[in-house]
């Protein structure tokens, strides 16, 4: 157990807790930054293909994070169609994949969010003169709540994600490890103590990002 | 509201700070796609402080299977390879893949299992005839399945012995795991199988509880591990005067001693052989 503390304390450890939350907290960002108002837009705009869109939000909520890793890995490839961008293997690599993962996620559950509002104020927004984005951004502001968990939700996803991130980011020292590969590093050196310790940090991290994005979003 | 659009500026912010510091490798960096058994046992980090000190290049390690670790070098996404299985070794360079072979050390492969050893092979020295024990046995045994070099060896070694365990008995005593070489050791530890392992990933394995070195000594359990080049000719990887460099550092007497050097409970892991490849 001392082991572990002592791993624990160390500036390797330190600098993969903070991989971690900062690619986490981008791809949660750059997924919220899409998510939100495509999901928005999804219950209030009607348009052609509409319906499908919605389908293939929902379907993605399950979305193989292996399956987006390779397909990834093969597109950024030095030999693949995105090679000149030399983002293989880097944490850029990683905040991609993983916004990839939360953006259908948060698209699907804004989208469900926004849906009983818009019932209950479309009519008043569109009496008022309001404009799509005016309105879009009202019923964000009305859904908050459920906006939020929507938004906690894609963040869950990044931060516990390991399939893909593990392909894509190579699990390189110092650079691409964050807190779910160094755990399964550590499981297959057979340091099971260690690895635990590192998966009760890591569920910490989760529970202190919600807590402080329920303080913030409540006050 | 202002808060809300305090908040989405916070986080643009943020995303083009982590994309900016993200996108852009350190200066002077090179990819070494390399086998578990180096990287998981500790000689990489242990050697490459002394070679960034001395030239300011950083490695980024890949730690994959040697046929995956080639499989990345031959897509262009590394810039040299560090890997252990001579007959795919000889396949990528005869692809026109590679160049510039040379052995940087050896060890030895070891035969592992539980104590009570159902199939009476501890103490031998000769893994065929413990594996031909071990298959009339049906004793449980775990096969990495993953292509890497380890797996290639267990593989060369059935063949050896004209046993094909896929088949051999109904094959439930043979369990192909398709993983690691720590993934096959906690495999094994948990079924009390028996497993073929490198020396160096077994002497750092944390989780021994009842496995234990069974057969070693045998010629055939040599593990040599090369260092590769990657040719120009087919891959105009931009970086590959500092992989070059990497390599060159690795077999002089300064890279040589560093490897040299490396124990891991008072045990040497790696035998430098640049001078006198085995």
């Amino acid at each position: 157990m001392d082991d572990v503390w002592a791993a624990l304390g160390t500036a390797e450890f330190a600098h993969i807790v903070g991989l971690s939350l900062t690619v986490s907290l981008s791809a949660t960002a750059l997924a919220a930054v899409v998510g939100l108002p495509c999901g928005a837009a999804l219950a209030i705009c009607r348009f052609p293909g509409r319906q499908f869109l919605i389908l293939l939000a929902n379907a993605f909520l399950g979305l193989p994070p292996v399956v987006v890793g390779l397909t990834l890995y093969l597109m950024l490839s030095r030999s693949g169609p995105l090679g000149a961008l030399a983002l293989l293997f880097t944490p850029s690599a990683v905040v991609i994949a993983q916004a990839l993962l939360a953006a259908p996620i948060i698209t699907a559950l804004t989208h469900r969010a926004i849906e009983e509002p818009w019932q209950e104020y479309g009519g008043a927004l569109r009496v008022d003169g309001a404009t799509r984005w005016r309105s879009i951004r009202v019923l964000l502001a009305i859904a908050r709540r459920s906006v939020l968990t929507a938004v906690l939700a894609g963040f869950g996803r990044t931060i516990s994600e390991v399939g893909a991130v593990l392909i894509v980011g190579g699990n390189i020292a110092g650079y691409t490890r964050i807190m779910t590969t160094a755990i399964v590093l550590k499981t297959s050196e057979g340091e099971l103590g260690l690895a635990l310790g590192l998966g009760l940090v890591l569920i910490g991290i989760s529970i202190a990002v919600s807590a402080s994005a329920f303080v913030l979003w409540e006050r | 509201m202002k808060l809300r659009q305090f908040s989405l500026l916070l986080f643009i912010a943020l995303v083009a700070r982590a994309s900016i510091a993200a996108g852009q490798p350190a200066p002077q960096s090179i990819i070494l796609a390399s086998t578990t058994s180096v990287e998981n046992s500790g000689l990489l980090a242990h050697i490459l402080p002394a070679f960034i000190k001395e030239t300011g290049i950083t490695v980024h390690v890949l730690a994959q299977g040697t046929g995956q670790a080639l499989e990345t070098a031959a897509r262009d996404d590394a810039d040299l390879v560090l890997v252990h299985d001579p007959e795919a070794e000889e396949k990528f360079i005869a692809a026109g893949d590679g160049i510039d072979r040379q052995q940087i050390a050896w060890n030895d492969f070891i035969v592992v299992g539980p104590r009570s050893d159902p199939a009476h092979i501890a103490g031998t020295h000769d893994a065929v005839a413990a594996l031909t024990s071990i298959a009339s046995a049906q004793a449980p045994f775990v096969s990495r399945g993953d292509k890497s070099g380890t797996d290639a060896l267990e593989h060369r070694l059935w063949r050896v012995a004209e046993i094909d365990p896929a088949k051999a008995g109904g094959g439930s005593w043979y369990r192909n795991i398709g993983g690691g070489m720590g993934a096959a050791l906690n495999a094994a530890q948990a079924m009390n199988a028996y497993t073929i392992s490198d020396r160096g990933t077994w002497l750092s394995f944390g989780n021994k509880s009842d496995l234990t070195v069974l057969v070693e000594g045998d010629p055939r359990l040599l593990n040599r591990y090369d260092v590769i080049l990657l040719n120009p000719a087919k891959h105009p990887v931009p970086k590959q005067a500092l992989a070059r460099r990497f390599a060159h550092w690795l077999v002089s007497p300064e890279g040589q001693a560093a490897i040299g050097a490396y124990e891991v409970h008072g045990e040497q892991l790696f035998h430098p052989s640049a001078a006198t490849p085995r």
